[in-house]
């Protein structure tokens, strides 16, 4: 790709252009494509343009935590592996990979879009524990929404383990993970005075702030975050949860 | 984390657990220039939630290539003592201590004119001493009295309060166990005078109505809060001068 300066993209923004050709409001296309890891219980690979995201789920025995004796556990997890981005650098999650885990968290968690009290073996003793582990492949921007939407693709395609005799049976099945619905997580990206939908790399550089806000099936906000430095006036925001919720529709009727 | 059984955070007259009605913050104290070798500190509580906050610089930031040439880079820790919880809390950075040091930072970001200190450094440290819910936003009222204390230029002080829904109800300013059972929290921090929002985050399930009614709420409560504020920095320069004639 010709690299093309900041300046390039807010010349363009002022015409309502965008270096890619789309409108401000536009997602770059979307691909999924789920059951792609053998050996995990459900997997999902999404392609948001060519920002590449792989999300592997993988179901594990575990101790219910204390004060929820009757609900299996979740773990979202987030590796910003050094391939995706040559800003990347190896070692424990940083800053970004830990927010990203944690907003797709709760988005799973808060949407309850998981029936935790079906993951119960033994209650207070032995659940089933859901692990969400999303490796970013390839950073071209918009990390969180594609980790979302793989996120739920891959839960989507998960299917508990036959579990018998204290044993995990892999590769042999009791059932689908219970889940009932699609939260989707919306990102927008304040570039001057201007919000655009899905941002690229270059114009998250750009962006002053970002706005996420994830959303239910039935029209409910179950997580919003205000990432980066910049202010989000106060006047703007319910024109901006309305866009969300309009374009969750969209995003929702791919997965 | 799961209610108890019959368990009531409002009662049948629309009071809470702590006797307050839905729109009443706690009790709010605030307290600057408590620790000498800072450049400016403060300490904030609301009710059993206490904050201190301590802001080094501006000040020379090494090693150099961490330097910005044309702004200061604000370095922020939000950081729990571990007797503040009711179980011991681990001392150290956890996932959340990470994500809650970032936006708070930005909410800083956003407010300081960072293009008056290129190559320099603020350092903004928050330490939660006892909590009790809405920690974040204690911790941000207090780093605000704080720079100003040091004398950090900023576009306006930084008020901040959470909100949310419990047993079905809006209300403002939540306490450790509404923050635990409730439906749903917002944490919230806005420059008063121009109205713009420096932070943001929300969980649990709110309907887009429920979220601007509240949000609107607690834009009410941060003008307030702003207002305390200011009466505290002026009480502080007040007593010091007094204390020089």
């Amino acid at each position: 790709m010709i690299p093309m300066s900041e300046e390039y993209v807010l010349k363009l923004l002022r015409q309502n252009k965008r270096m890619d050709g789309r409108n401000l409001l536009d997602y770059r296309e979307i691909k999924i494509e789920t059951g792609v890891i053998p050996k995990a219980e459900g997997s999902a690979l999404v392609q948001l343009g060519n920002t590449k995201v792989l999300v592997g789920i993988k179901m594990e025995i575990a101790t219910p935590f204390p004060d929820m004796p009757d609900e299996g556990i979740l773990i979202v997890n987030a590796e910003f592996a050094p391939i995706a981005n040559p800003e990347f650098e190896p070692g424990p999650p940083g800053e970004e990979a830990t927010e990203t885990a944690r907003l797709v968290d709760r988005l799973i968690r808060e949407s309850k879009m998981i029936d935790t009290s079906k993951l119960v073996i033994q209650e207070g003793e032995k659940v089933w524990g859901v692990f969400v582990d999303i490796h970013i492949l390839n950073d071209e921007g918009n990390l969180l929404d594609a980790s979302a939407i793989g996120a739920v693709a891959a839960l989507y395609n998960t299917k508990i383990p036959k579990y018998e005799n204290d044993e995990v049976i892999r590769g042999e099945y009791a059932g689908n993970l219970p889940v009932r619905y699609k939260p989707v997580m919306i990102t927008m990206a304040k570039i001057g005075d201007k919000y655009i939908l899905d941002p690229n790399y270059l114009e998250e550089e750009v962006a002053s702030t970002k706005l996420s806000v994830g959303i239910r099936d039935d029209d409910v906000i179950c997580a919003v975050q205000k990432r980066g430095s910049g202010t989000i006036k106060f006047s703007e925001l319910e024109g901006l949860i309305d866009l969300a919720i309009q374009k969750s529709k969209e995003i929702r009727s791919l997965l | 984390m799961k209610k108890p059984e019959g368990f009531k955070l409002v009662d049948g007259k629309g009071k809470r657990i702590d006797g307050r009605g839905l729109d009443e913050t706690r009790p709010i104290r605030m307290e600057v220039g408590l620790l000498s070798r800072a450049d400016g500190s403060a300490k904030v509580g609301f009710g059993n939630t206490v904050a201190v906050a301590a802001v080094f610089g501006p000040r020379a930031l090494f090693p150099r290539h961490l330097q910005e040439v044309e702004e200061c880079i604000i370095r922020t820790r939000y950081n729990m003592a571990p007797f503040s919880t009711e179980s011991r809390k681990s001392p150290g950075t956890d996932r959340r201590s990470i994500e809650i040091s970032k936006v708070l930072r930005h909410a800083i970001e956003a407010t300081v004119f960072l293009e008056e200190f290129p190559r320099a450094t603020i350092d903004v440290y928050m330490e939660i001493i006892s909590s009790d819910g809405s920690t974040r936003c204690t911790a941000l009222n207090a780093a605000s009295l704080a720079l100003a204390l040091a004398g950090v230029p900023m576009r306006d002080l930084i008020a901040s309060c959470t909100g949310g829904k419990i047993d079905g109800k809006l209300a403002i300013d939540l306490n450790g166990k509404e923050d635990n059972y409730g439906e749903a929290d917002v944490a919230f921090a806005m420059l008063p005078t121009k109205r713009e929002i420096v932070l943001l985050q929300m969980d649990g399930e709110l309907t887009k109505e429920e979220f601007m009614t509240l949000l609107t709420k607690m834009a009410d409560k941060c003008n307030k809060i702003r207002d305390m504020q200011v009466k505290t920095i002026k009480e502080y320069y007040k007593k010091i001068g007094g204390e020089l004639e």
